[in-house]
């Protein structure tokens, strides 16, 4: 039979061409990372260095964190200090060391409903929020940007809880696209809001930028070899000291989008 | 409307300029896609003519739990097909999540219920004289079963269609068991959900086009085949 001597070529063709095992890092990280192009340029850079491959798993902070739980990532990159604290203080992240750093900005619909002042610290632009019950679309899904948002409602003293404050449950991008339709203030990574702003999708504008408190951290957390025996935790030390080289923190210094600068390094190159 | 022009001639030039990435995506996904149709029709197959041709105790059971799995949401056979496979789920030793393995993996199981229950709609309406009719004139039961299939092959082959169509197109279970892992686990439509959160729609909606185009090619193949094999 004709056709089932080509189904068994097809088959044995399909399921043979990929060449599936690899010897590879897997690094578990937030979409801002990713989604900027950063990762692009690193990790190459360091495989060209040391001969490792590392493949990156673009999710949320939290869900990053997760999947390490359960040792299926060697190595992370996140942005969520408390969340990061009790990774580590639970066992299950070892040698946590600061990366670099950009800012969040809040963005509003120009309208400014809420009279929020421009470029005023981003506590009494919170207050002015909630005294005017104004809409803010939070992202309601664990990632680091949401703690952020909350620590911040945390700082301003409010508890937000009034009919106009909604979660949206997604990424940064939608929910970019959501606030900018329903009129409403948000946070955001600086540079989601850049790309999208740049392609003429939102209309939103920053409202408070480049404080202390607005301050977005990220850190690289190897997973626990103590808890998952198989993780390639001498590999994954060799990816940190790279990134912490002055080779890996003058990319991140030089790492531009659209012509600006997104990321700081924890240790500028002079 | 640029929105949907700037889609369409972008996904033009996608396909003429031969970028090595998106055929690289592009392969990977009919790859990983075709893989697990097949491996899904070799179980759903036989099953199916089993079911649909037989009497026996339990078999509307089976028939309703078939076609209710039919609204198995891709999301939830992602998770546990990832709860599986991960390093502490009970086929963690094999390691193979977050690699193409584990999408053909998560994509079979999706598209096994879909063409099982297709295929018991196919031959349940077939005469059932077929199969006994075979079997008094001196067939082995596996040539009586053949026989069977091809009475109703033409609506074999719209069952694998539509568990193609299913699984090329699903993004939940590929983003949760392959990790969208670029030049590696990144297919059609984990590429399309990445672009669209980077804001890069008119990316994503080449990607979609491109994804048309691949989806028209292997339905004609399947038609051509349908059409010689009379």
């Amino acid at each position: 039979m004709r056709l089932r001597v080509l189904l068994i070529v097809l088959l044995t063709f399909l399921l043979a061409a990929p060449a599936m095992a690899v010897d590879r890092l897997v690094l578990a990280t937030t979409t801002s990372t990713a989604n900027t192009g950063l990762l692009d340029v690193l990790l190459p850079a360091f495989t060209k260095h040391s001969g490792i491959t590392v493949h990156y798993i673009p999710v949320g902070t939290g869900k990053a964190l997760a999947i390490a739980k359960r040792c299926d990532a060697d190595v992370v990159i996140v942005h969520a200090p408390a969340l990061e604290e009790r990774f580590v203080a639970d066992g299950y992240g070892v040698d946590r060391q600061a990366l670099m750093h950009n800012y969040f900005v809040l963005v509003g619909p120009p309208g400014n409903p809420a009279k929020v002042q421009q470029a005023g610290s981003v506590v009494d632009a919170l207050k002015r929020i909630a005294q005017a019950k104004a809409p803010f679309l939070s992202r309601g899904d664990n990632s680091g940007t949401q703690v952020k948002e909350l620590a911040l409602w945390k700082a301003a003293g409010i508890k937000p809880d009034w009919p106009g404050y909604r979660e949206a449950g997604r990424g940064m991008g939608p929910t970019l696209t959501m606030a900018d339709e329903l009129g409403a203030y948000t946070l955001s990574d600086i540079a989601t809001y850049r790309k999208y702003l740049s392609t003429g999708r939102i209309s939103l504008v920053i409202l408070a930028d480049n404080q202390d408190l607005l301050k977005n951290p990220y850190s690289v957390i190897l997973v626990n070899p103590a808890k998952c025996p198989k993780v390639k935790y001498d590999q994954a030390k060799k990816f940190e000291k790279f990134l912490l080289s002055p080779q890996g923190q003058e990319i991140i210094a030089d790492y531009k989008a659209d012509g600006k600068k997104l990321f700081w390094p924890v240790h500028p190159p002079k | 409307m640029d929105f949907f022009l700037g889609g369409l001639t972008r996904g033009l030039g996608l396909l003429i300029n031969l970028d090595p990435e998106v055929y690289g995506i592009a392969w990977l996904s009919l790859r990983v896609s075709l893989s697990a149709v097949i491996l899904a029709a070799l179980a759903a197959v036989p099953l199916g003519l089993v079911i649909g041709q037989r009497e026996f105790l339990g078999k509307r059971f089976l028939v309703v739990l078939f076609n209710t799995l039919l609204a198995l949401p891709t999301v939830v056979v992602g998770l546990v097909v990832y709860g599986l496979l991960s390093y502490h789920g009970p086929l963690g030793g094999m390691g193979i999540l977050y690699t193409p393995w584990a999408m053909v993996a998560a994509q079979a199981v999706l598209a096994f219920p879909l063409i099982t229950a297709l295929v018991i709609a196919a031959v349940i309406t077939l005469d059932n004289r077929v199969g006994p009719t075979a079997l008094t004139l001196g067939a082995t039961p596996m040539q009586a079963a053949w026989a069977v299939l091809r009475e109703a092959r033409f609506a074999v082959l719209a069952a694998l269609a539509a568990g193609f169509g299913r699984v090329i197109t699903e993004v939940g279970a590929a983003i949760m068991v392959g990790g969208n892992i670029r030049h590696y686990t990144r297919t059609f439509t984990t590429a399309i959900a990445l672009e669209t959160s980077k804001g890069e729609f008119a990316q994503g909606m080449a990607l979609g086009f491109f994804l048309l185009v691949v989806a028209l090619a292997v339905n004609l193949a399947s038609h051509q085949l349908q059409a010689r094999w009379k």
